[in-house]
């Protein structure tokens, strides 16, 4: 569906319908602040939280745990990624391993984590790499082998070395799915650094809900809920922005509701 | 320069091997045109890849200007049926493959690619990229990064058997002019019996299981030939010797 200026104006009614819905039956029937508050109550708490400095300092904290974690996981799942992806006999004597692990359920690691690394900022980072990792190290994978066996032929009857091949071939041709893969491990470093967070911090988003849970303030929880999907989306965002420009030349971009501008088309 | 002799491939081993080709002998003169036609399986795709080096043969020898080809070479170019582009490359970008890869130098390089280019009528796209161009231009593009290192030899693997009819014969013509201008020798595969005799000075009929050599033949119609050529006796002549081969020395059915 195209997108025009009435179905957009339609969006935003609905969007407040469904606000004022919500607001309509909180009043109504008087649910308790503790079980369902309206909208207006968690504005006021976002209102509150931000004016009073009090969520930025946590928004930062969490930010910079989900992107230390995202850029440590990113580069040990692209590395062992390569080195699955070019070599069978690291594929053999990895795989045990890469099976096990990607069975396990990763959240399920951080009370661990949270022994060995303490209360701090490196076990949210540990947390949130090893949750980005998997989803990258496939898609890694399945990008370098992806390459289409007549490119490698002419790669090869050029005399090519295997580096070549792998630079000039296998890495530009991987870059669409280790993008996709970026996109998936940005969120899931996000989700790794509030599991451990909600296990045992000293500040950051998944604390502060965690202690506002203990006093019983849902109405502020919904507040860092919204914070939450607002990081993830901007996390997102930017992923997918750097992908956009990296990636102009792939067909499978143009798909998208971004389609990248073409100088004077052909045809 | 080409010497090809008791070259034979086979797929597996024990009684259960597939042999791809059999017992291929020929040789090819510097300057040539050679067309090999035949049916699918008949290992002609196979015997590019040997003298490629992309594949090593189970028996035989094949020399390139008297050295026996062992593994790829820096003096070959390959055309294959689809263009292999590399999306990420303009068109530039992609004719200068083979310039990146034997560290050729790309600004030497990149006047004689631009000259190519013109060559094959393709100026003022060398910025584009793949998906902006046709299938045909594509096509010519492949042609050129072929072209770019100065290969004494041009394989072809059916280059323009994905094209339409029209533009196939476009390419036809096309391939014979910068052939005449560049005096490559080349070694071009294809199932049409037609483009074949458009294009070769010599025409060499595979048959399958196993592929041999079933014909071999000089067609000395005189250079440049247009599409015209195609409707005269003389060129059907060729095409239904070719066509006597292939359907196993009855003629045409």
């Amino acid at each position: 569906m195209k997108p025009s200026g009435v179905s957009f104006l339609l969006r935003l009614l609905l969007i407040a319908a469904f606000l004022a819905a919500w607001e309509g039956i909180v009043r109504l029937f008087g649910i308790p602040l503790f079980i369902l508050p309206a909208p207006s109550s968690i504005f006021v708490a976002l209102y509150r939280g931000i004016t009073s400095w009090l969520y930025l300092d946590h928004i930062w904290i969490t930010l910079s745990e989900t992107l230390l974690g995202f850029a440590l996981g990113s580069v040990f799942a692209f590395a062992l990624g390569v080195a699955v992806a070019l070599s069978r006999r690291t594929e053999y004597f990895l795989y045990p391993f890469i099976v096990m692990f990607q069975a396990m359920p990763k959240v399920a690691l951080a009370p661990l984590i949270i022994i060995w690394f303490g209360l701090g900022l490196v076990s949210k980072v540990v947390s949130a790499a090893l949750v980005a990792f998997f989803p990258l190290m496939v898609n890694t994978i399945v990008g370098l082998r992806s390459a289409d066996e007549d490119r490698i032929n002419l790669m090869r009857s050029l005399a090519a070395t295997r580096g070549q091949i792998f630079w000039m071939l296998q890495f530009p041709n991987a870059l669409p799915y280790v993008f996709a893969g970026l996109e998936i491990a940005m969120i899931f470093a996000l989700i790794g650094a509030i599991v451990a967070e909600f296990v045992g911090a000293q500040s950051g988003l998944g604390m502060l809900m965690q202690s506002m849970n203990f006093t019983m303030d849902v109405a502020g929880q919904f507040s860092v809920l919204l914070i939450l999907s607002l990081l993830g989306l901007l996390l997102n965002t930017l992923v997918s922005e750097v992908r956009r420009r990296v990636l102009f030349w792939d067909p499978s971009q143009k798909l998208g509701a971004g389609a990248p501008t073409k100088r004077g088309g052909l045809s | 320069m080409i010497a090809v002799r008791g070259l034979s491939q086979r797929y597996g081993g024990g009684p259960d091997a597939i042999v791809a080709l059999q017992d291929i002998d020929f040789t090819v003169a510097e300057g040539e045109f050679i067309s090999i036609v035949g049916p699918s399986g008949c290992g002609k795709s196979t015997l590019l890849k040997i003298l490629a080096g992309l594949l090593p043969a189970s028996d035989g020898e094949a020399r390139l200007n008297g050295t026996p080809i062992d593994g790829p070479r820096k003096d070959i170019g390959m055309v294959f049926q689809s263009p292999v582009l590399f999306p990420w490359r303009s068109v530039l970008g992609n004719v200068l493959l083979p310039a990146d890869v034997q560290r050729l130098g790309r600004e030497t390089m990149t006047q004689r690619a631009l000259d190519l280019l013109s060559l094959v009528g393709l100026t003022g796209f060398e910025h584009r990229y793949p998906w902006e161009l046709s299938g045909g231009m594509q096509q010519r593009v492949a042609l050129v990064r072929a072209l770019i290192h100065d290969p004494a030899l041009l394989l072809m693997d059916e280059p323009f058997g994905a094209l339409d009819a029209l533009t196939r014969e476009t390419m036809n013509v096309e391939l014979q002019r910068i052939w005449l201008e560049r005096r490559k020798t080349v070694l071009f595969v294809t199932h049409s019996t037609t483009e074949a005799v458009f294009l070769a000075d010599r025409v060499l009929v595979m048959t399958a299981r196993p592929g041999r050599i079933g014909d071999m033949f000089d067609v000395r119609l005189p250079r440049p030939r247009n599409l015209d050529v195609m409707t005269t006796e003389a060129f059907g002549v060729h095409t239904r010797r070719i066509r006597a081969v292939l359907s196993g020395g009855g003629g045409i059915e």
